[in-house]
């Protein structure tokens, strides 16, 4: 669900046995590393990076809709956000 | 002289600099190489003629004028098609994207048109950078010029193929686990990747964003120096990018390795190499040796640790980046009741399978409950791979290693099995995930005339040093680029 893919029964079948190999390799990961190493999430330390708030040019509206597979009236179609009770 | 197509960039650059050929002929003859060879190596997914001829006419006429145009003018180039470029097909090799032209240009897409260096198409690869065979495309396998039954590697492959198949001198390509030098080294290139944040990921379209790193391929190790000369440098459109300035990076290339310290990693050499790959290695460091620099041996105890956590950290990454392909704001839809059921539709029909499996590890590896155990923890590793380059180059100038496990495997070989794709990654991953830089170049054949790579790791931002001893190594072993052999692309 939270992955948002739509799957058969036949690819849950023929997944779980292969994701779960994949998961008990990566694992080994808590083979190592106690919880007094600090996390890195980025390889390279930057700090806060700011830019100086002015106006630039940006894409019109036209070219950005126009990737999209359904606009209407300047704006992205999509079906409706909650199911009907 | 070479012919156009076997030249060098460097070359090229030189003898349109002097008016001595036309930026018309240099990319006519690269536009009939392609319609020559690349139905049996299918490297590009759009071969932009069009584009490219006008570009070269352009060009043409401001030398002809008299203008200020860069020495590069006029030098073909492939690019993956993971770089956005303006009302040009970008797919990142995936259904979902089928269509799309982006509305504007990579950084590093504007940079190579700065420097006068002309798009003759977008390269293949496997879908949005997953894999190490470019088979992991929607659209078309990728052959290796040295041998069509086998494969580039990958996720690069395509910019490979068409570097080693002589349809372009230069590509660039992304690596966020091996994805240039794998594939350079499965095809007789060079290839780096630079420093995480040298080199803009904006308008690159996004795999796993701590670890993405756009970098130069080409047939040499000068023509590399080249074009990472010309696609490096700080981009405020990209808060990731580093602000130290690049420098010159020709300036020493012909400095030499006399006197330096080169460390082999013990962990990423040995059991699981094919035995063609480990006798060039040893080769390698004997050639070294002659050359004045002294071989140490140098340890990375975590780095058996990397390949797991790669695949921890990647796949999650990929999943949140990935998010945005929901039928909405690019690309295909496939339609459902609610919005939640087109997105998931869409995403079923739009994804090829590797994807679809790195969505849910990542998924998963991140949700409530297995975020310490997985994501966290391999950060953590993360750290520890990070603190063993350090020690180890604090006691050598450089580390080396043999890029890829094996050489180019044939096709279908490994497609059966994810987990034996994700080892070919094992050398490669390490550099990724400190994010130094770290280049593969030719460092010979196997017995079955297949090229081999030798993997040179730098200390950060140390992309010159890399290149200055992948330099000293090229001339001394006199590699030719070309492909030559059994079952090879025809040479004109």
């Amino acid at each position: 669900m939270l992955a948002q893919l739509a799957v058969t029964d036949d690819e849950v079948a023929g997944w779980t046995d292969e994701l779960n190999k994949i998961l008990a390799y990566a694992e080994q990961v808590g083979e190592v590393a106690a919880e007094d190493v600090s996390p890195t999430t980025h390889p390279y330390p930057l700090d806060n990076v700011f830019r100086p708030d002015e106006p630039g040019p940006v894409l019109d509206r036209d070219v950005l809709l126009a990737g999209g597979p359904e606009t209407t009236d300047d704006r992205f179609v999509v079906p409706r956000i909650v199911a009907e009770e | 002289m070479r012919s156009l197509v076997t030249a060098t960039a460097t070359e090229l650059a030189r003898r349109l600099d002097a008016g001595e050929v036309a930026a018309r002929e240099v990319i006519d003859a690269h536009l009939d190489r392609i319609a020559a060879v690349d139905d049996s190596v299918g490297a590009f997914l759009e071969v932009t003629a069009d584009h490219a001829r006008a570009r070269a006419d352009e060009i043409d006429s401001r030398r002809a004028a008299g203008d200020d145009v860069p020495a590069t003018a006029g030098v073909p180039i492939a690019i993956k098609d993971l770089f956005c470029t303006t009302g040009i097909p970008t797919t990142a090799a995936s259904r979902i994207l089928a269509g799309w032209r982006p509305p504007y240009d990579a950084t590093v897409v504007r940079k190579i048109a700065d420097a006068g260096l002309v798009m003759v198409g977008k390269a293949n690869m496997d879908e949005f950078a997953m894999g190490s065979s470019t088979e992991n495309s929607a659209y078309q396998p990728t052959r290796n010029p040295w041998n069509l039954d086998r494969v580039p590697g990958g996720s690069s492959g395509g910019s490979v193929a068409a570097v080693a198949g002589l349809m372009a001198p230069l590509a660039v390509g992304t690596d966020t686990g091996g994805s240039i030098r794998q594939p350079a080294a499965l095809t007789g290139t060079v290839g780096l990747k630079p420093t995480y944040g040298r080199v803009s990921r904006y308008g690159i379209v996004a795999f796993a964003s701590s670890l993405d790193q756009a970098g130069p391929i080409a047939r040499t190790v000068e023509d590399t120096a080249l074009l990472h000369q010309v696609i490096s440098g700080h981009d405020p459109l990209d808060s990731t990018s580093i602000p130290e300035p690049v420098g010159d990076v020709m300036a020493r290339l012909r400095d030499g390795v006399d006197g330096m310290r080169i460390g082999v990693v013990n962990e990423l050499s040995g059991e699981g190499y094919e035995v063609g790959v480990s006798a060039r290695f040893d080769e390698s460091l004997r050639r070294f040796e002659s050359l004045g620099a002294t071989i140490v041996e140098a340890s990375l105890p975590h780095a058996p640790y990397g390949l797991p956590a790669y695949y921890l950290v990647a796949p999650s990454e990929a999943s949140s980046n990935l998010a945005r392909y929901d039928g909405t704001l690019f690309g295909i839809r496939v339609d459902g009741e609610t919005s939640a059921e087109m997105s998931a539709n869409t995403r079923a029909a739009g994804f090829g399978v590797e994807v679809k499996r790195r969505i849910m590890i990542g998924t998963y590896a991140l949700s409530a409950g297995y975020f310490d155990a997985y994501y966290q923890q391999a950060s953590r590793v993360r750290t520890l791979i990070l603190r063993d380059f350090e020690r180890a180059f604090a006691d050598v100038d450089v580390l080396v290693s043999p890029t890829s496990p094996t050489v180019a495997f044939p096709l279908g070989d490994k497609t059966a099995d994810p987990l034996a794709m994700y080892l070919n990654d094992v050398a490669t991953v390490p550099a990724s995930l400190a994010g130094i830089p770290a280049l593969s170049l030719p460092n010979g054949v196997d017995e079955a005339g297949l090229p081999t790579g030798l993997q040179i790791m730098a200390p950060t931002l140390r992309e010159d040093l890399a290149l200055r001893v992948a330099w000293a190594f090229e001339q001394d072993l006199g590699f030719s680029p070309i492909p030559v052999g059994h079952n090879t692309v025809a040479v004109p």
